[in-house]
């Protein structure tokens, strides 16, 4: 285990938003069991990453109300969770263990304590021997490991992953999904997943959630096990 | 081959102009010939060696104290946006008072030193450095600084550990521009007040072949400037060159 936050619970009740006369979700709740897992599915543009941006604190939602392990307060939000975005954001001049490194430097650990603390989880992550390469030096596969070792690291009780390996070729997708599903078992967390692809979705997370196109509004919202791939592409075509 | 191209469009651009004064017979004073040129290169070796490097002394001392100057303007006004509201336009603004006019008046207030000429070469060469800077920090992407607040990271860290390592290949373009002006803004601070540097050498504009001269080695401290930079460059920040 990498910390001792195992999970938080999120509330989203009734949730709107919008930017300017846009109005991008519309009445969404979702409850989110501490520990749990959920993907959220949907097309282009109807909101699905400005959700995760609401559940972090990053942002207010226009109507509605948003709580991590109970707390509504956007700086306590943003305190609970870590956000993965699409393309993994690696800081070129850093190694990657200094990327991996960086939120325990940010949260005040010394540099070779933080350093010390990654390490470790390099061979885990399949990353070993790569320890001191520049990011531009790895694939995109292990690129991608590197910023979730990085999320993880963080230590924060929710992980909200943004279509974190979309920009990857299809083979190198599919194996990272089955990675990050194995990981998620070792290291369990709150995690909101949010992705085009249903397969990933279902394979991943407990439960499924499906948002109509903008204004994002809630189709559906199922456990994995009683869902086919089928039924995620039926609601999404309603 | 390509590499090199410079030094065939030298040559014949040298060759051209060697040829038009012979051929035309055209005067010195109205045009020295190359081979004039480097004559008297020769010839007052001594004395515009030395001119050289009070000039080189001028322009690196002015150009560190612009570099640490624009750096920590930049610093300062993107960490207090509302300084930079109230002071960035006035900076803008300060572009257009031309130097050689208050050259005269730093000469009269800090001497015939060094200092005044090093504070004229900083004063030219600072602006550049500082506006790259805030367009470097301002080109982090909105993506990276929302993932870090995630990451645990304060306003601070994220400046100290994003926004500025993100800039330096800006601040870099900033100090490579800077150091082209250096060259002319230290003659502009030697005919404000006599110096032993370059300018000495060109207060005869009729001894054209001398004025050639003292110009060319000029134009090689400018290019020596520019060239240190760039070599700081790729030992400083090699990630930027590699993509």
């Amino acid at each position: 285990m990498i910390a001792t936050m195992a999970g938080a619970p999120i509330s989203i009740e009734h949730v709107g938003h919008g930017y300017g006369p846009l109005s991008v979700l519309h009445d969404v709740s979702l409850e989110i069991a501490a520990g749990s897992r959920l993907a959220v599915v949907g097309p282009s543009g109807c909101g699905k990453s400005t959700l995760l941006h609401l559940i972090s604190g990053l942002e207010q939602p226009r109507a509605g109300a948003i709580s991590v392990a109970g707390d509504g307060l956007p700086e306590r939000r943003l305190a609970g969770c870590a956000l993965m975005p699409q393309d993994d954001l690696l800081l070129p001049w850093r190694s990657a263990l200094d990327n991996a490194a960086l939120p325990l430097m940010n949260a005040g650990v010394g540099r070779g304590q933080a350093r010390e603390a990654a390490l470790p989880l390099f061979r885990r992550f399949g990353l070993e021997g790569f320890e001191q390469e520049q990011p531009r030096r790895l694939s995109g596969g292990m690129r991608q490991r590197v910023a979730f070792l990085r999320t993880l690291l963080a230590g924060k009780g929710v992980l909200l992953l943004d279509e974190p390996f979309a920009s990857l070729d299809a083979l190198t997708r599919e194996e990272l999904g089955g990675w990050l599903a194995e990981t998620l078992d070792q290291e369990p967390r709150t995690v909101v997943l949010v992705t085009h692809d249903v397969d990933e979705a279902l394979r991943t997370c407990e439960r499924v959630a499906v948002l109509s196109p903008r204004p994002g509004r809630l189709l559906l919202d199922a456990p994995s096990s009683n869902l086919s791939h089928d039924d995620v592409m039926e609601a999404l075509r309603s | 081959m390509k590499r090199f191209a410079w030094v065939g469009v030298l040559a014949g651009l040298l060759l051209a102009w060697e040829a038009w004064v012979d051929l035309r017979s055209v005067p010195d004073y109205l045009l020295p010939s190359p081979s004039g040129i480097a004559s008297a290169l020769w010839d007052e070796r001594s004395t515009l060696l030395s001119q050289a490097a009070v000039t080189a002394r001028e322009m690196l001392l002015g150009f560190a104290l612009a570099v640490i100057l624009g750096l920590g303007a930049a610093i300062l006004l993107q960490r207090l946006p509302w300084l930079r509201s109230a002071v960035y336009p006035l900076l803008v603004a300060s572009q257009s008072i031309p130097v050689v006019a208050i050259a005269p008046l730093l000469v009269i207030y800090l001497g015939f030193g060094l200092s005044p000429k090093a504070l004229i070469v900083a004063l030219v060469c600072f602006f550049p450095i500082t506006a790259n800077a805030l367009d470097g920090f301002a080109s982090a992407p909105a993506e990276l600084r929302s993932t870090m607040r995630t990451l645990n990271a304060t306003p601070r860290a994220i400046f100290w550990r994003v926004e500025l390592p993100w800039a330096s290949p800006r601040v870099f373009t900033g100090a490579r521009i800077a150091a082209s002006y250096a060259a002319v803004a230290a003659l502009f601070a030697e005919y404000a007040g006599g110096s032993g540097g370059l300018a000495d050498s060109m207060h005869d504009q009729l001894d054209t072949q001398l004025v050639g001269a003292a110009i060319l080695l000029l134009a090689l401290l400018a290019l020596a400037l520019f060239g240190l930079v760039t070599l700081l460059e790729r030992v400083m920040i090699p990630w930027a060159r590699e993509g």
